[in-house]
């Protein structure tokens, strides 16, 4: 045990003394936070709308006065016809584009419909999607209005089936209330393997892994004391960025932080156990640098964090389900917005601590003090 | 030289595919003895001393250090040896003292006397003054002492030093074999390679490696006469020059 705890106080030292280091440990993921939070916003708003109004009609006229008080779109007009909005659209210079022909509101009057035409940059897809959703409930909430004003309030259909949607567990839709909790787990990934992996490959650039070879330290005591570091150091990154994501972006903490902290706690042993084993085939930072790189987009685009797994084709998602990032990202969410008990994550719970098993028994097998 | 054997081995050999980097060495080293382990880069005497030390693992042959097995026994032998290898062993991010209590801790030296041997070591080595100074702030030569005296910090029975004075001036190197003369003193074996020949003459004994194999071994004076020249140098130029193999 001693020897242990002489190995932490030595990398403790060398940890808190490496200037360049710190920030980048401390600061970088915590400054990450609060900036991706916002990169990686779903929300749809100030979308550039053009609108090529043939029809010049007050009821033409309503709906894109309707566009524009909505707070999603920006309406500009054009008077120059269909072609100069295409040319906008290909230009970039807007980014959507509705056409209204004449005979709008004659036709809404008589036959009690009337076509439109939507154009959309599909350049991204979701993007695209969620501006025809907006559009669409803009355009119906206008046609009740319209038949309204010309048959009576009282003559208005009402929709056979009507959904009212109720977004459970995130009642406002929040985005950033997906991001905060799902950035958390990238930042502590981060911290737990990069970090983990780099300081043994350093020890054997330096050459100093020789002499701590050479050492009767047992194997056991060598990887505590390299591991126990970063493992302290990322629970209390976790815990900073909670603190700050309440404080500053007001998530919600619906179920027990404690159950979250003892995830992240077995949760760690994979990242940092994936990190030995990186330094262990290693031979230089550089080396190790890029295989952690390979390993942790992989795990963090095919995590579930920007991207719903349930959309990713099915080959992918059996992939995610070896991958530990994902398993902390839904439980990150789970606990935090739904309130899940330790019940509801069992099954995440004894699939993360196989994996801890697992890369672990390969990384202290790897790692040989005799060649 | 009579007394006991430290280092025995015998036929060791170790092979890397192909190529044969340690051919069947003997060597019996008695405890108090400086042994100096020559050769020209690439005639397998790292690789000699990694086997004896237990970070490598030998091919064949046999091979006791401390009394202990090489093979079976290799944790044991680290706790009997020391070790300063040829690369800078401590660490420079850490003051002369973390890195004495470092080495010291690990290699299970209990606190009260730890304290004890880090006082007469820094009294010794004249590093009052700078045991909180950082390693990276010291000169090379000092930093070498240092690196002896650490790797003596749990007093062994036998201490390895891979070209410990490389790259140190004339005076530092002088003063460096009085470190090791006087652990000879109290009785631990010295196994050291070298590249000087003017060190090669300090030594009780000496051997010499060409290409994996175990050229000569004698003392100092006996191997001069047996190749009729003046000087370790000259014993060392004529049966370098017939090794095949570069580095």
């Amino acid at each position: 045990m001693r020897t242990v705890l002489v190995l932490l106080r030595k990398e403790f030292l060398q940890i808190f003394r490496n200037k360049a280091m710190l920030p980048i440990i401390f600061v970088a993921p915590l400054a990450q936070l609060l900036i991706l939070v916002h990169a990686a916003d779903f929300e749809v708003r100030n979308v550039r709308l053009l609108v090529s109004d043939m029809d010049r009609s007050t009821a033409s006229r309503a709906l894109a006065e309707r566009f524009n008080a909505s707070d999603r779109f920006h309406v500009s007009f054009t008077a120059q016809g269909f072609d100069a909005g295409m040319h906008a659209l290909d230009a970039g210079a807007t980014d959507a584009l509705l056409r209204i022909p004449v005979h709008f509101e004659q036709d809404l009057g008589r036959k009690g419909s009337a076509p439109l035409m939507l154009d959309l940059n599909g350049v991204d897809g979701q993007y695209a999607s969620l501006v025809l959703l907006y559009s669409r409930q803009i355009i119906a909430n206008e046609q009740v209005h319209v038949i309204q004003r010309m048959h009576g309030s009282a003559n208005v259909p009402r929709p056979p089936v009507e959904v009212i949607p109720r977004y459970w567990y995130n009642l406002r839709m929040n985005y950033k209330n997906l991001m905060v909790p799902g950035l958390l787990v990238v930042l502590v990934t981060l911290v737990g393997m990069f970090l983990s992996s780099m300081n043994i490959v350093r020890e054997k650039e330096i050459g100093t892994i020789e002499q701590i070879n050479v050492a009767p330290i047992k194997k056991w005591q060598f990887i505590l004391g390299k591991l126990l570091p970063f493992w302290f150091i990322s629970l209390f990154l976790l815990a900073a960025g909670l603190v700050l994501g309440k404080l500053i972006f007001d998530i919600p903490i619906e179920g027990s932080v404690p159950l979250l902290f003892a995830f992240a706690a077995v949760y760690l042993w994979v990242m940092l156990g994936l990190g030995l084993f990186i330094s262990t085939v290693s031979d230089t930072q550089q080396q190790s640098m890029f295989l952690s790189w390979f390993f942790l987009v992989i795990f963090i685009l095919l995590s579930g964090l920007f991207t719903p797994i349930d959309n990713m084709p099915h080959w992918a998602q059996v992939i995610t389900w070896f991958n530990p990032v994902s398993y902390f990202v839904d439980v990150v969410r789970l606990v935090l917005l739904k309130g899940s008990s330790f019940t509801d994550i069992a099954g995440h719970f004894a699939a993360i601590a196989a994996f801890a098993v697992a890369v672990n028994a390969g990384a202290v097998l790897n790692y040989r003090k005799r060649a | 030289m009579t007394g006991a054997i430290t280092i025995h081995a015998k036929a060791l050999t170790k092979r890397f595919g192909a190529f044969t980097a340690v051919d069947a060495i003997d060597l019996d080293v008695h405890a108090g003895e400086i042994f100096g382990f020559l050769g020209a880069n690439g005639a397998g005497k790292t690789t000699a001393m990694k086997m004896l030390i237990g970070l490598l693992m030998p091919t064949a042959g046999e091979a006791r250090v401390a009394g202990y097995d090489v093979y079976t026994q290799s944790e044991a032998i680290k706790r009997s040896i020391g070790y300063m290898g040829q690369r800078f062993s401590l660490y420079n991010d850490l003051t002369v003292l973390e890195n004495i209590q470092f080495y010291g801790g690990v290699y299970g030296v209990p606190p009260a006397e730890l304290k004890r041997r880090t006082d007469s070591l820094v009294h010794d080595l004249g590093l009052k003054e700078h045991v909180n100074t950082r390693l990276q702030s010291l000169p090379l030569g000092w930093k070498q002492k240092l690196a002896f005296s650490v790797a003596m910090i749990h007093e062994p029975k036998i201490i390895f030093l891979d070209e410990p004075t490389g790259g140190v001036d004339l005076i530092t190197r002088r003063q460096f074999w009085e470190l090791i003369y006087a652990a000879s003193a109290k009785g631990v074996t010295v196994f050291v390679t070298t590249h000087y020949m003017d060190e090669a003459e300090y030594c009780h004994r000496a051997s010499i490696m060409v290409d994996g194999v175990m050229a000569a071994c004698d003392t100092p004076a006996a191997l001069k006469e047996q190749f009729k020249v003046k000087t370790m140098d000259e014993v060392f130029y004529q049966l370098a020059r017939s090794a095949q193999r570069a580095e």
